[in-house]
Formats: structure tokens, C-alpha cells, sequence
């Protein structure tokens, strides 16, 4: 035992509040567990490696000929789809994960912590972008072997990657959400996907949006993953950011404020 | 903040409260835990005791009552009250899929060391619960001792001045628990305050300066534990006789001198006396030379624990059925002296 001295409880000069540095920090420190754990069960990445593989192939050869004529003319309407459509239903995985973490005593330790109540969350998103980066560079390699090869260049196929790893970060805090209300790790994974089936088919990821029934279209141009998609297609095809991509971003951010307050809410009234 | 009000007390709750739906989990504990001492809370499964330890410790907000951790309200300054405290769980509250040092280093660097200090401190407390040789392993190979100890190590990361142990041996083997019981003794040692619940009576009386008996969310019974003893009634004189015919003169010797119906149990030679002044088994011991009865045993018997928990709950350590709404036992009404 340390024969240091215990500093009595009194003597002590303390605060009440976790300052904005003592939060990036702590989650940074959160984000390094979560990288830890991804290394400790790699298996834990068998979605985000062979789903883009797959779902590619899959989408590229059943659907190609049928919509755009050939596979090589649906590449560039395709991949930036599928390339939204995977990684944001990655991001489900992170609210199920989250719930089955939360079920461990550890958070318990968290909790009683003098840390950033937003850490243990914000820690586990962040680490998560890894998965999104998988997911993303997986996809962009599988459509440079089906034969795409996007006109704006490496450096906007790497900006249209990130936008979609910082949406699907925003996104991931609605299934987050989900994670702490939820009683079970099943339950997150069944309502998600209830809302993501909708938002991820219902836009223009895998066709083009004139060829939908007038009131589906209407719906289309409204979901904020359409623009997503239309911002990823822009850069990666055309090398331009446009307002899509704002809109993005907008939304991104609309998302983060007010999913990440109820989460954290919701974390701290669950005890 | 008047400082006089906080250096005595480690912790002072009053009227705690937390419901879950219908199950009134605590009902109004209240608790003084002097700075420097072991506070044993006791009690059965169900009793409350783990609800009352988070409630203390921030994790569950009280639903009445109020507490503070040295002078600093749970409720309005919990983030003060984190950094004060340290918490062992009911179960080993460490990340099994990191290895023991990737465990401590995180809890460190969430307490705010750097990566150097994070190491640094990650060993040498390693080192001191034998953890070492482990160190890298994951935690899915760790015994339920292992884990124990690196719990605990985790909590004392920061040296916080007060630390909750919820269980600490719960399930651990006599061998291990012993150790857990030296790990505490020292703890104390170095100046910490520690309050941990416990169902064993042995661990409350080995290790507590004083123990709180809880029952159904309610404090049902404080003291030290010769207090809480000698609430149940006085110790007995145990007598085996050489000769069992000499057993009814011994009975009536026992009647002259100290005043009391012995109880006989002939075929074992025994007798059992109820025995309120240690000085006046002298004078029976001498009567009982003079009278030629030859004793094969002697012996005094303080009243265990176990029996004062039967007599403050009206039920015993293992049969805690929160449901059964069996009555209170006979002794239930009892509140010490010098609780305060």
C-alpha cells in the first residue's frame, strides 16, 4: 500500500463544474477505449468490411443494366448511394453496441467518475468514425474495381468520404438515443432499422429521383439523405461543393443538438 | 461553508429515500460516518444496502432525504462529491475486454494524469495488489479475486479520502477474503474513510468500527459491534462437569452464587448460565472447589452477531424475502444509545 498520506476530504479545493478542455479530453480519452475494443474483437468489424463488399456487387450487377443501361454508366449514380446507404446503417451498430456496453458494470465507474457526463457517449461516437472510415474507403475500392473512376480526383473522393463519416457521426447520435432509452440491445437494433429502411430506400441513393410516383418524389427531395447523396455525387464526380453539401452539413449539425442533449439526458436519468 | 461542519463527517445522510415503483428500496436511512473510520453497513439481499451506497456515491439521485460526502451536497454538487470518493461495485465495475493495465491507465487518465503519471501510477498499483504478472492479459482470464483486487486498485487511483466498497467478498473464496480484509485494514491505515456493505456478520465485526444494521430500507439497529452484542442480552457461562452426578449440586451452587437458573444438559455433563458480572464467576469457582465438583471445561460465549441480526430483523441473514411480510421480530423497536 502507499504510505502516502490521504489528503483529508476538507483540505481539498474543488470544483463543481468539468470545463470544455477537461470534456475533449476526457473523451478523447473514452474514444481511445473504444479503439481498444475494436482491436481486442476485430470481429466486431465484419459489417463494415463485408457489406460494402457485398452490397456493391450485388446492387452493381442486379441493377445496373436495369437503370442506367450498363454497369459502367450506373457506377457513378450507384457508389456514392451505396456508400451513404452503408455507412449510415453502420451507424446503427453503434447505438446497439452502446446498449450492450452500458449493461456492463464498467459505466458504473464512469458514472461515479469526476468526468464529463457527455465523455462515456461521446467518446464511444468518436470511436466509431474508424468503423465509418472503413466502411467508406472499403466501398470507394470496391467501385475502383468494378471499373469507377471518379472525374473530381482523389482529393474530393477523400472530402465526399469524410462528409459522409461526419453525417453518419451526427446520425449515429439518434441511434445513441435509442441505445440508452432502450431497454435491450435487440430492441435498439429493431427500431432503428424502422427508421432507417425509410430514410436510406426513400431518396434517390440507387435511382433516379424522376422515376418515382409524384408524392414518393416529393418525400425525396426532402430527405436530408438525398442531398447527402446528391453531395457526395457532386464532389466525386464533378469535383464541386455545392449547397447539397451544406445541407448536409446543416443537418449534421441540426442533428448533434438535439440528439446529443437528450442522450446525454437520458444517460444520466438511467441509472 | 462553515469548515467545522465538514472535518468531522465523511458522510451524513438523513431521511434517505429512493422508490422503485411500488418497493420502497430505502426509506429514510440516515447515517454518520466519522472521517478515518470503517463504517460496516449489514444486511440481507434486498435490504437496501447497495441502493443507499449509490445514492451516496452519485450514481442514483435520492427521491427524499438529503446526504453529504464532507459537507458536499450528492444532490447540488456531485461533481465535488466525485472527486472525493471512490466506488467498488457489487460487480467488478472494469472493462473485461482491456487488459489490467489498459483498465488502470484509462481510469487514470480520466482522473485527470497525465500519460506518463497514468503509467507510472497503472504499475505501481499493480505492483501492490500482485497484479503485475497479469498486467497484459485480458481480464476474461481473471479469478473473481484478480478482478476484486484490480477493482479496487481502480478506485484508489486519485486517493480519494473516502472510498465505498459495495460487497467487497462477495463470493470469494476464505483465502482471497482474507487478503480483501488486509487490503482494507491498510487503506485505513494511510487515512482513507471507508464504508462498505456487507451480509457477513464476520466482516462487519472483523473490520467496522461501527456497523449499521439495515433491514427493508430502514437503519434498524448502530453501534459498534460489542454495542450491538450486548443489545441482544449478556454473555453465558459454559461449565463441563468431570462427574455428570455432580451436576445438580453444581446447578444449586450456581443458584446460590450468582442467582441464576442454570440450564442442564446431563448426558454431555453441561451446564449454561446467563452470566451479567464476569467478577462473580470467581466466587462460583471457588464455591465449586470447596464443594469437590471437578471442572473439565470452562468457558464464556458472547452472543455472535448472527444472533443479534435474528433478534433486530425477526429473520436470519439468508431467508431475506423482501415479500414476506412477516412480522418484526421481538427486537426490531430496539435503537441503541450512543449512536451519537
Amino acid at each position: 500500500m502507499t504510505q502516502l498520506t490521504i489528503a483529508p476530504g476538507v483540505s481539498r479545493t474543488l470544483k463543481n463544474h468539468v470545463s470544455i478542455g477537461q470534456t475533449v479530453q476526457n473523451s478523447l480519452s473514452m474514444a481511445w477505449r473504444g479503439l481498444l475494443k475494436v482491436r481486442r474483437t476485430p470481429e466486431q468489424l465484419i459489417d463494415v468490411t463485408v457489406q460494402p463488399i457485398i452490397f456493391t456487387l450485388m446492387f452493381t450487377y442486379i441493377f445496373g443494366g436495369a437503370i442506367a443501361g450498363s454497369v459502367a454508366n450506373y457506377l457513378p449514380l450507384l457508389i456514392p448511394g451505396i456508400l451513404v446507404q452503408t455507412v449510415v446503417t453502420t451507424s446503427v451498430v453503434t447505438g446497439v453496441q452502446l446498449r450492450e456496453d452500458m449493461d456492463k458494470g464498467v459505466f458504473d465507474r464512469f458514472k461515479s467518475l469526476p468526468i464529463a457526463r457527455i465523455a462515456p457517449l461521446a467518446g464511444a461516437l468518436l470511436a466509431d468514425t474508424v468503423r465509418y472510415a472503413i466502411a467508406t474507403t472499403l466501398t470507394f475500392v470496391m467501385g475502383f474495381v468494378l471499373g469507377y473512376r471518379p472525374e473530381g480526383g482523389i482529393g474530393f473522393v477523400i472530402l465526399a468520404g469524410l462528409l459522409v463519416i461526419v453525417s453518419s457521426w451526427a446520425i449515429s447520435w439518434i441511434f445513441a438515443f435509442f441505445g440508452v432509452i432502450a431497454r435491450s440491445a435487440a430492441s435498439v437494433q429493431g427500431i432503428s432499422f424502422l427508421v432507417l429502411f425509410p430514410l436510406t430506400f426513400l431518396s434517390n441513393a440507387f435511382v433516379p429521383v424522376d422515376t418515382l410516383p409524384v408524392f414518393l418524389q416529393w418525400f425525396v427531395n426532402i430527405n436530408p439523405v438525398s442531398h447527402l447523396v446528391t453531395a457526395v455525387r457532386d464532389l466525386a464526380n464533378s469535383g464541386t461543393w455545392t449547397g447539397d453539401a451544406w445541407i448536409s452539413l446543416l443537418g449534421a449539425a441540426v442533428i448533434v443538438a438535439i440528439f446529443a442533449p437528450l442522450t446525454v439526458r437520458a444517460y444520466m436519468k438511467k441509472a | 461553508m462553515p469548515e467545522s461542519r465538514s472535518t468531522d463527517w465523511a458522510v451524513e445522510a438523513h431521511g434517505l429515500v429512493k422508490v422503485f415503483g411500488d418497493n420502497r428500496a430505502v426509506d429514510g436511512v440516515d447515517l454518520s460516518v466519522r472521517t478515518g473510520t470503517v463504517y460496516g453497513v449489514l444486511g440481507p439481499n434486498g435490504a437496501g444496502k447497495t441502493t443507499t451506497i449509490r445514492m451516496l456515491a452519485t450514481l442514483l439521485k435520492p427521491d427524499g432525504g438529503e446526504a453529504t460526502i464532507f459537507g458536499h451536497d450528492v444532490r447540488r454538487e456531485p461533481q465535488i462529491v466525485r472527486q472525493l470518493i471512490g466506488v467498488t461495485g457489487q460487480y467488478a465495475s472494469v472493462d473485461e475486454t482491456l487488459s489490467a493495465t489498459e483498465n488502470l491507465v484509462l481510469f487514470s487518465r480520466l482522473n485527470g494524469l497525465s500519460r506518463a503519471d497514468a503509467r507510472r501510477r497503472s504499475s505501481e498499483l499493480l505492483e501492490e495488489f500482485g497484479l503485475s504478472e497479469a498486467a497484459k492479459r485480458p481480464l476474461k482470464n481473471f479469478s473473481g479475486g484478480m478482478r476484486r483486487r484490480l477493482d479496487l486498485a481502480a478506485s484508489l487511483i486519485s486517493q480519494p479520502p473516502l472510498i465505498f466498497l459495495d460487497e467487497p467478498t462477495t463470493g470469494l473464496d476464505p483465502r482471497t477474503r482474507a487478503q480483501m480484509w488486509d487490503t482494507i485494514r491498510r487503506l485505513v491505515a494511510t487515512g482513507s474513510t471507508v464504508l462498505l456493505t456487507t451480509q457477513y456478520l464476520d466482516e462487519a465485526d472483523q473490520l467496522a468500527d461501527r456497523i449499521a444494521v439495515i433491514d427493508r430500507g430502514i437503519v434498524v439497529a448502530e453501534g459498534t459491534a460489542d454495542e450491538l452484542k450486548g443489545s441482544v442480552g449478556s454473555a453465558s457461562l459454559l461449565l463441563r462437569l468431570a462427574d455428570p452426578a455432580s451436576l445438580e449440586r453444581a446447578r444449586q451452587a450456581i443458584l446460590d452464587v450468582l442467582h441464576v437458573d442454570a440450564v442442564l444438559s446431563p448426558e454431555a455433563g453441561r451446564i449454561t448460565a446467563p452470566m451479567s458480572d464476569p467478577d462473580s464467576v470467581t466466587d462460583l469457582l471457588i464455591r465449586l472447589r470447596t464443594d469437590g465438583i471437578a471442572v473439565a471445561e470452562i468457558a464464556v460465549q458472547q452472543p455472535t452477531l448472527d444472533e443479534v441480526f435474528l433478534a433486530l430483523t425477526g429473520h436470519d441473514t439468508t431467508a431475506a424475502d423482501a415479500a414476506s411480510g412477516d412480522p418484526a421480530g421481538p427486537g426490531a423497536e430496539l435503537e441503541l444509545e450512543g449512536a451519537r
